[in-house]
């Protein structure tokens, strides 16, 4: 911050920063970092999420003190104000509901529909600003909106209208209100770069000449690449959109930071961008895609890829009950389960933990092996299998626990499917080549639940998991195979 | 704030945010987006800005709706993940 300010606003002049509000938004932003840090480990990550409350406490009292218009005793204009709790009320009472009522499977598209709410407000927060740039003192006195703030405002409402309209596609399509499959129009890539190449040469226009066609026309077009950028992307693809699109709601949030000269977002804005695309890179690294590629789209409806690969011979497979299934892992010492989408679409993760914890009362031991991209989001598997109550210390990531299906009796694949699938590991023709997979082949016997031997994977490639002398399929819902081997279990023994 | 000085935070942030990131466990990174989901939405300093300003009742109305839609992030967004947290226990001995 500029010292000449500093003083100025110190010895009560009119400097546009007042140091006590700028130090309050840097305490802000700091706490935010520790809201970030605390999800080191589950252990701290609580008390991370209540210093976030804070920092976002801090930055909206510090605004209401130093913004709401005040009377002439000094006193805080009521009117403004209680319009202003109103709408905090209003929106309170609302995001409080949804995060009470929502069930943890349909996390990812909640996670899209906060995000598009973020992105709507950084598009109405910038249109605000460009009616009204004096009040964000952005502009001179002839109403003429500085230079650099109008790049900053370009910046932030083509960030943010691309992240709504990018994350209501991404909802409808995890909601299932909108296929997986990718929608291809003909010539998008050529229509996606022209129309990204207008919004940035409308954005470098506006610096000289601020009439509301420009500011709108980049208004329109960015919600329309939004959209066009994220109907091309298969449902199995969504991880990697739901991090980008977190990624660019910090982006956005930086934009309207850099227009505010407000440190609070910045630092904000900084951290959510990067977390977003760091989450958005591992995700690619668990899938060995790059970027772009899932970016331009066209890989993984759901499971409408089946003709690529599947239609090939007819191989032998040994289909087994849930009774076998019960027999075999209450025999083991060792037994891994790998959870996948279909556990989450099945709801499958109680009867799951159930079925753990009588295979453990046996003496078995029992661990979990999450592949990164299991599921719709990062982490999708983990939340599901803490809600279940399992505990976090039996669950691992596949670097740390794939060495441990050569010692495996019984490795248990339920809901997942590619990221078991050896193929990645030696075929260099498969689409999913050089993915880091999770080992099951090792294990001495591989129990693979599964609705059907018709569909495969969204890759649309054959496993030969299913065919190996040591696997047994288990056809089913997986629910319903779940609940049938705890029923097996129960049955057996006592 | 001059425009090289504000530069500087962000880039600085940008690092700290890399670092503080990669630290998070994988277990946790559904809690991730959602906290910073919540915490993006510091831009109702913006949207409390534009409801509070006189002088234009367009850019007022848009502010408040941009707060409603904030609110929802910030109260929804910190809810969701208190509850996904306290739903991550360690194993009883």
């Amino acid at each position: 911050m500029e010292f000449q300010s500093i003083l100025a606003a110190a010895a009560g002049g009119h400097g546009a920063v007042n140091p006590w509000a700028a130090i309050a938004y840097l305490v802000s932003g700091v706490f935010f970092i520790l809201a970030l840090r605390g999800l080191s480990s589950p252990a701290s990550s609580q008390r991370g999420n209540r210093f976030g409350m804070i920092g976002m406490t801090i930055a909206v009292v510090t605004t209401l003190l130093t913004h709401v218009p005040r009377l002439d005793g000094g006193a805080l204009d009521n009117i403004a104000l209680i319009e202003i709790l109103a709408a905090i009320g209003i929106g309170a009472v609302i995001g409080i509901v949804m995060a009470r009522r929502i069930a943890m499977t349909a996390m990812p598209q909640l996670v899209a529909a906060f995000h598009s709410l973020v992105g709507l407000a950084a598009v109405a927060v910038a249109a605000a600003a460009y009616l009204n740039p004096q009040a964000f003192g952005i502009a001179d006195a002839t109403g003429q909106i500085f230079t650099v703030s109008r790049i900053e405002m370009g910046l932030g409402i083509a960030i943010g209208a691309i992240t709504f309209s990018g994350s209501v596609i991404a909802f409808l399509k995890l909601n299932g209100n909108m296929s997986g499959a990718p929608i291809m129009l003909p010539g998008r890539h050529v229509i996606n770069l022209g129309t990204l190449a207008a919004i940035i040469g409308l954005v470098a226009y506006f610096t000289f000449d601020q009439s509301p066609w420009v500011f709108w026309t980049v208004t329109a077009l960015s919600f329309l690449i939004g959209f066009l950028l994220i109907i091309p992307i298969g449902g199995a693809d969504m991880p990697v959109v739901v991090s980008m699109l977190n990624s660019y709601s910090g982006w956005a949030a930086a934009a309207m930071g850099f227009t505010l000269g407000n440190t609070a977002m910045i630092i904000t804005g900084a951290l959510v961008g990067s977390s977003g695309a760091i989450l958005s890179y591992i995700m690619c690294r668990a899938m060995n895609r790059s970027f772009i590629s899932v970016i331009a789209g066209g890989f993984g409806g759901d499971d409408a890829a089946a003709g690529a690969g599947g239609a090939k011979e007819q191989r032998p497979w040994k289909p087994g009950s849930a009774d076998d299934a019960a027999f075999l892992m209450s025999q083991a010492e060792n037994v891994i389960i790998v959870p996948g989408y279909g556990m989450a679409v099945a709801q499958a993760q109680h009867a799951l933990r159930e079925m753990a914890d009588l295979l453990k009362k046996e003496g078995v031991n029992v661990k979990y092996a999450i592949h990164p991209v299991a599921g719709r989001m990062p982490g999708h598997m983990n939340v599901l299998l803490a809600e279940a109550n399992v505990p976090y210390d039996e669950v691992f990531e596949l670097e740390d626990i794939n060495g441990e299906f050569a010692q495996c009796d019984v490795a248990f694949v339920i809901g997942a499917n590619d990221v078991t699938n050896p193929s990645a590991k030696t075929d260099k023709s498969s689409p999913i080549y050089g993915m880091p997979v999770l080992d099951v082949e090792k294990a001495k016997t591989v129990l693979f639940v599964k609705r059907s031997m018709g569909g495969v994977g969204y890759a649309g490639v054959d496993n030969d998991v299913f065919y190996m002398d040591q696997t047994m399929m288990l056809l089913g819902d997986a629910k319903k195979m779940a609940d049938d081997i705890v029923k097996a279990l129960n049955g057996s023994g006592h | 704030m001059d425009f090289i000085a504000i530069f500087s935070i962000f880039v600085l942030a940008c690092f700290v945010g890399y670092f503080v990131v990669w630290s998070v466990t994988p277990a946790l990174h559904t809690p991730l987006m959602s906290v910073t989901n919540a915490i993006s939405s510091v831009i109702i300093v913006g949207a409390l800005i534009a409801a509070a300003a006189a002088g234009s009742a367009s850019s007022k109305w848009l502010g408040l709706a941009a707060v409603v839609m904030a609110s929802i992030n910030i109260f929804g967004g910190f809810a969701v993940t208190a509850r996904m947290l306290a739903m991550y226990k360690k194993k009883e001995r």
